[in-house]
């Protein structure tokens, strides 16, 4: 009988191909998927942290580097652009409840957009962070592409960026239930609207599986806040990380 | 579903366009989602067309999100000696921001309904839900 090649050659030569990449991205997702209706959907068993942290930990016993993952997971990261289209059709669909709660929205959108901002920029630059750590960190509210590009822009690090943008979805969409219930916020608008605001596609997924209603607000609130970022971070970062590193 | 596929992609690419021709700071697929909207109000009978697939997609978001996720592995070295620093000021600023967003919207809505009771103003809302 033929010797059958080690393992670690077998999985060198299917590294080559995206298709471990893929392979691992849905497999790791199927897992956490499962482990969250096990825990019964609950906010604390996110299912994007679970899978986060199963890919990088095969990523870190195998050796196997981030771009080579990325190479195969990018058909996945791809579908992120259709899917921010698509958000439009839960907007449509509420439509009149949006003409009514114009105004609302609107001052709660500003308000959220700068604390965001200016928040993150002064805890950073307070806590003994640099000013390109400031930047990284001030656009975190926005969705990844917005903010990795203001990133870029002001001096920080778009890779960086990115990971900080996604601790942020997922650290809101597992605190928004306890804080909101706290605050007796009971309102689906608002609880969707605040979340997608601050926690982007990762919050407005979370909402999505809370309630269809929940999920559209939240599409609402990423969407304009994503919007609104990239219009003032680029002038809000600096003065803020400016006047504080002095 | 195919069709309605492509014409995700479509706004997509109409949104990409015009980012890049006018050198917006917004990624194309924000412009793409508003573009697909404004079409949804002006016309809505697409609305059925590209709901199914649409629901599929956003069913799995959260999905879409590991891989950019994972680049953590990537951005750890860039952080070392600051994790206290970022980690706080990640999870402060967010409760924080949750906290002020939902504070505001709840009080503007509660002031115009106040304010509507006051004018005996009808609710502009409930001529929508009889409709």
């Amino acid at each position: 009988m033929r010797e059958l090649p080690p393992f670690g050659l077998i999985w060198v030569y299917l590294s080559a191909s995206p298709l471990l990449g893929l392979t691992l991205t849905l497999c790791a997702y199927v897992v956490a998927y499962w482990i969250y209706a096990r825990c019964k959907f609950s906010p604390l068993a996110n299912p994007v942290a679970i899978a986060i942290a199963l890919v990088s930990t095969v990523l870190l016993i195998s050796g196997m580097p981030y771009s080579e993952y990325f190479a195969g997971a990018q058909f996945v990261h791809f579908l992120l652009g259709p899917a921010t289209v698509a958000l439009a059709i839960p907007l449509a669909r509420q439509l009149p409840r949006l003409r009514r709660s114009f105004l609302p929205l609107l001052c709660g959108l500003l308000a959220g957009s700068a604390t965001a901002i200016v928040s993150a920029v002064t805890l950073t630059v307070l806590l003994g962070g640099s000013y390109q750590l400031a930047v990284s960190i001030g656009p975190k509210s926005a969705t990844t592409p917005i903010a990795m590009g203001v990133a870029e822009k002001l001096g920080g690090l778009p890779a960086l960026t990115a990971v900080l943008v996604i601790s942020t979805g997922i650290f809101g969409a597992i605190a928004a239930r306890f804080l909101f219930n706290r605050m007796r916020i009971d309102s689906a608008e608002v609880r969707g609207f605040a979340l997608g605001v601050t926690s982007h596609g990762i919050g407005t997924a979370r909402a999505f599986q809370v309630s269809p209603e929940m999920g559209a607000f939240a599409g609402l609130g990423m969407g304009l806040n994503g919007v609104l970022t990239a219009f003032l971070a680029p002038w809000l970062i600096p003065v803020f990380a400016g006047l504080l590193a002095r | 579903m195919l069709a309605s596929f492509a014409t995700l992609l479509v706004f997509q690419c109409l949104g990409e366009g015009i980012t890049f021709a006018l050198k917006l700071p917004i990624p194309g697929p924000v412009v793409g989602m508003l573009l697909l909207f404004f079409s949804l109000v002006a016309y809505p009978p697409l609305l059925e067309k590209v709901e199914a697939t649409a629901s599929e997609l956003l069913r799995h978001l959260s999905l879409l999100f590991v891989p950019a996720g994972v680049g953590i592995v990537a951005a750890a070295g860039q952080v070392k000696g600051h994790w206290i620093t970022v980690i706080l000021a990640v999870a402060v600023s967010t409760l924080l921001t949750l906290a002020v967003t939902a504070t505001v919207t709840r009080a503007v809505m509660n002031w115009q309904k106040r304010r509507e009771a006051l004018l005996g103003k009808p609710d502009e809302g409930k001529e929508d839900d009889h409709a």
